[in-house]
């Protein structure tokens, strides 16, 4: 497989878990090699010797492996043959199609020029209430779900793509479980969206070290369609947790110091490189990120969760709701940063208002709880209040609701008018004589 | 002949070059990548080893790649035309670069070499300068912008010649100047600095004490910061540091406002980009981004651009100081310039520090803290540049290093609570937690007691006193149930409330109670103490709750009106008819 041009040597000088290191000379860094059949690229270069990080492992891996340097660092050749396809985090086939042909492009390009980009201010309508009246996305963010694994954070995100509108959709896995995995592929072709899906998979099964390459992938991919194109792009990457752990595991072989729970001290950077690669152009095209940061025990202080929050628009927190049995995006800890910029604005006047009342009552309604919990006496409104969230909570907060932005504010006027007088709900005057159902 | 060399390793930003000729410590130095030019600094010597942080992506370099030396440190430049830019942390006029994507390897001017301004001479032939001293002015978007003699000039200088008022560009000779050996130097409208020293073309630099206003009302009242004063902003992400931040340098009631978007979203800086020429400046009624500097570094711009960043917006600062004007300097996250130095303190093999960040993490954060100040210039002009930082603790814990190291040298600590975020109490700055050190200063007690009320420092320590008595009996409440207290424990709670609800909170999204200036703040101070102390009778807790709601309201009415309108007077009769009538003839002690 060696071609005439490329250089290759054969002096390893050392070799650890995950890398090597190699006697070369004219070898450029981030460039991409091939030692023994397996892809490796070059994180360190120090007079002629080359270290490189082995993506799969060096097991098997003898002395004198050839090592072939292929003269570029990571690429993806872009184009409309990417469409419809799944890849692995190579950007390699792995669903039995072609090679797609196309513009030879290198992964993890440079930043936008912060001056260059556009304000966002398109909705996405999801059809979740729970999302669109209370944590309203837009094209161009950037929010993750925070989200314990036995969550059911993937078949959320499949509806919220499904129904988002995008021209594209571009699903990068990263330790994805082979189930779930299948599961997207199942749920995208059903639907009948597979002309504009492309997916960059690494699973379970799939070395961990691999999965690093997977959201540059995806967001060169979607880079050449919102810039080249015009086009909305919608990037799903799950599981951004799994995507830390890899850059945990490659620190350490690289002997670096850890910082907070084992994570490498760039975590940030490293985090900020990718979700900031969302963003509204000016000509019309949007990449917008929906991820997932798995957390342990629900616990947000941890260095993934937390560094994330700093860089990301918002997250959204799913919750099992037990007074309704069902699962519901949880109006208190969820957040999205950019919902001002659309609310009332692409979506009725009444939306910024509609919100604050009914999370304000759905707030009071958590009061009486702890109160008839700690065995006081509910007052008459307390009990309004609590019948009001249950309602509130089964029609308009739990995943499996689908209304659109007019349909969702007048139920929600609707459970006003059924548990609260006017005067209650805290809502300017013109809007209630306009919009309360008598 | 400058210094040359070669590349011999890399990792990541940190590049190894081998060299022959002598190199300075933080020296700037240009690789040569197939004909693009990265720039670097120099961070470590060892023998014949130079290692250089570069301030690019360092991707397909290769060992032997040739290395030129700048034989400078790294510049800021420095001339009219600064304000209203978008730079970069390089300082890199963002504007002029082309395409979507930030190539590498591009530097852009930032000043515009075109320009004719209206320059006026100060000084006269014959007259002795030093660095810094005031040569000519130009107008700067309606603000005098002063041509200084350069700072880099040692030593006495007299004045030969000055051209007379008329349009030069930048580049053009406006005066030349003499040393006592007869030297003579010409002299521009522009010059350079190099970031990392501070720059100290002033006479002295005495304690501050005259109050700058915000007009959030939080800090001002309670938590005042003044001209020249340091403070620093801790909070855990969605506790509202952005919002509060962009409000302040709206608000500010400063000359020149220089903002630095170090290493945070780009989106943040989008909407100052695309708020910032819309919005008034309420006190000179210009659009704000006539006095705005800003310097964008986001999080996904080049690491080793971050740390230079907080020192490119500080030299701009510096220099507009020395104008006489009274600069704010604002920077958005401090936190991220120190993971920087992490990053890179981490390539380098040194040994860490607490949570990996460098042991000098705390030294380099006080040396930043103290250039800030207000200072008197050698022409006895005053001047200031405030500094508020931002600080992300990680996982919104306040034992962290960062945050620490600024606790020691800022002067005033604006701890944002989740707490109160949650409930939605906004700014959600904690009343208990936060405080300012000038409230302590004797010459600030003056100032304010001539400048707004002889009383003043008493009235905020009653405050205070009241707000603390209210979180401790709001405990015991918790505790003991609404009925296990007597019920003057619930008057003292919702006292505390009324304070809370009426100064504390302020609704940034409302034009007319986001800005609350220093005159309305008193009103409000002197209103809500005059209630606290007198005293009321309530059967039972229930009817306290229901009596202070309703006077909360009444309240939140006229901080929404305009200030002593009808409106605003309506409300305040109703509100005075509402305490007379539970109020007691007694007043507290």
């Amino acid at each position: 497989m060696a071609k005439a041009f490329q250089k290759i040597y054969t002096k390893i000088t050392q070799i650890t878990k995950a890398t090597c290191s190699v006697k070369a000379a004219d070898v450029g860094y981030d460039e991409m090699a091939i030692i023994d059949g397996k892809l490796a690229q070059v994180i360190k270069i120090v007079g002629d010797e080359v270290s490189l990080q082995v993506f799969r492992g060096t097991e098997g891996i003898p002395t004198n492996a050839e090592v072939i340097f292929t003269g570029k660092a990571p690429t993806l050749k872009v184009g409309e043959q990417l469409i419809g396809r799944f890849f692995n985090a190579y950007g390699e086939p792995i669903d039995g199609g072609p090679i797609p042909e196309g513009e030879e492009r290198e992964i993890g390009g440079p930043s936008v020029n912060p001056v260059r980009r556009a304000q966002p201010s398109e909705l996405i309508a999801t059809g979740i209430p729970g999302i669109d009246l209370n944590n309203t996305l837009v094209t161009g963010q950037k929010i993750p779900f925070f989200a314990d694994p036995d969550q059911p954070f993937n078949q959320v995100m499949a509806t919220v793509a499904l129904r988002a509108q995008a021209d594209k959709i571009i699903l990068g896995g990263m330790g994805m479980t082979n189930d779930d995995y299948l599961y997207f592929k199942n749920t995208f072709s059903d639907a009948g969206v597979l002309d504009h899906i492309i997916c960059f998979m690494n699973t379970t099964e799939d070395p961990a070290v691999e999965r690093l390459l997977v959201p540059d992938m995806a967001l060169t991919a979607a880079e050449y369609f919102a810039v080249e194109k015009n086009e909305k792009v919608l990037v799903l990457l799950s599981d951004m947790t799994s995507y830390a752990d890899a850059l945990a595991i490659v620190s350490n072989r690289m002997d670096q110091i850890p910082s907070k729970d084992s994570m490498p001290g760039s975590l940030y950077s490293d985090l900020a490189k990718i979700y900031e690669k969302a963003a509204q152009f000016a000509t019309g095209g949007s990449i917008t990120i929906i991820a997932v940061t798995t957390l342990s025990g629900g616990d947000i202080t941890h260095a993934v969760p937390d560094n994330t929050g700093y860089i990301t628009e918002g997250q959204l927190f799913l919750r099992h709701d037990t007074d309704v049995g069902k699962v519901i995006i949880d109006p208190f800890r969820s957040l999205s940063r950019l919902k001002q910029l659309v609310q009332g604005i692409k979506t009725r006047e009444d939306h910024p208002q509609v919100m604050n009342a009914a999370v304000r009552l759905y707030a009071d309604a958590a009061n009486a709880k702890t109160k008839m919990e700690n065995g006081f006496d509910l007052t008459e409104y307390d009990k309004r209040a609590l019948a009001f969230a249950k309602e509130y909570s089964r029609t308009i907060l739990a995943i499996d609701v689908n209304l659109d932005t007019t349909e969702m504010l007048d139920r929600t006027w609707g459970l006003f008018s059924t548990y609260f007088k006017p005067e209650e709900v805290n809502v300017k005057k013109e809007l209630v004589e306009k919009y309360w159902k008598n | 002949m400058p210094t040359k060399g070669f590349v011999k390793g890399i990792v990541s930003n940190l590049v190894i070059v081998e060299v022959d000729n002598p190199v300075s410590q933080n020296e700037i130095a240009y690789i040569d990548l197939d004909g693009t030019k990265l720039m670097a600094e120099v961070i470590k010597v060892i023998g014949k080893n130079v290692y250089v942080q570069v301030f690019e992506n360092t991707r397909n370099l290769k060992v032997g790649a040739p290395v030129e030396f700048a034989g400078h440190m790294l510049e800021v430049v420095l001339g009219p035309g600064l304000l209203s830019r978008n730079l970069d942390g390089l300082q890199n006029d963002l504007d002029k670069m082309e395409g979507i994507f930030l190539k590498r390897g591009q530097y852009t001017y930032p000043l515009d070499e075109d320009v004719l301004w209206d320059f006026e001479p100060l000084a006269e032939v014959g007259d002795k300068v030093t660095a810094g001293s005031w040569l000519g002015k130009v107008e700067e978007n309606h603000q005098p912008h002063k041509i200084m003699v350069p700072f880099v000039m040692t030593g006495e200088y007299t004045v030969k010649s000055i051209v007379p008022k008329g349009k030069y560009t930048i580049h053009q000779t406006i005066a030349v100047v003499e040393d006592h050996e007869g030297k003579e130097t010409e002299i521009t409208m522009v010059q350079k600095w190099p970031v990392k020293i501070p720059l100290t073309a002033y006479r002295e630099k005495p304690r501050p004490y005259k109050l700058l206003e915000t007009g959030v009302r939080i800090i001002d009242t309670l938590n005042p910061i003044v001209e020249g004063g340091t403070g620093f902003i801790p909070g855990a992400f969605g506790t509202g540091k952005t919002v509060l931040q962009h409000a302040i340098s709206r608000q500010a009631e400063a000359d020149i406002v220089v903002i630095a978007a170090c290493g945070e979203r780009a989106n943040e800086v989008v909407e100052i980009f695309t708020d910032f020429p819309k919005l008034i400046d309420p006190h000179t009624g210009r659009k704000l981004i006539e006095r705005t500097i800003i310097v964008a570094n986001t999080s996904n711009m080049p690491v080793a651009a971050r740390e230079a960043s907080v020192y490119t917006a500080m030299a701009i600062a510096e220099y507009y100081r020395s104008m006489g004007l009274k600069v704010l300097l604002m920077a958005d996250s401090t936190s991220r310039w120190a993971q920087a130095l992490r990053e890179m303190s981490n390539r380098l093999e040194e040994l860490p520090g607490p949570e990996a960040f460098p042991m000098d993490l705390s030294a380099i954060i006080s040396n930043f803290y103290g250039r800030a100040g207000y200072v008197v210039l050698n022409n006895g002009e005053e001047a200031s540049i405030t500094f508020i930082g931002t600080v992300s603790p990680a996982g919104g814990n306040l034992k962290e290093p960062v945050t620490e190291n600024t606790k020691k040298v800022a002067r005033c600590f604006y701890a944002l609570e989740q707490e109160r975020a949650d409930m939605k109490r906004y700014p959600a700055i904690s009343p208990i937690e936060s405080y300012s050190k000038y409230l302590e200063y004797p010459e600030f007690e003056e100032y304010v007691s001539t400048h707004i009320s002889p009383d003043w420092i008493e009235k905020i320590n009653e405050l205070r006193t009241r707000l603390l008595r209210g979180k401790e009996v709001a405990e015991q409440i918790n505790i003991l149930g609404d009925d296990g207290v007597p019920v003057d424990y619930h008057i003292v709670f919702w006292k505390s409330e009324l304070i809370d609800f009426i100064l504390l909170q302020q609704n940034s999204f409302d034009p007319i109670d986001a800005v609350t200036p220093i005159e309305r703040q008193k009103y409000i101070v002197d209103m809500i103490i005059e209630i606290c102390r007198f005293e009321f009778e309530f059967d039972n807790f229930n009817e306290v709750a229901d009596y202070f709601k309703k006077m909360i309201n009444i309240c939140l009415q006229m901080n929404y009106s305009e200030f002593l309108s009808e409106e605003f007077q309506h409300y305040r009769k109703q509100l005075d008819a509402f305490v007379k009538s539970k109020a007691l003839e007694t007043v507290e002690e």
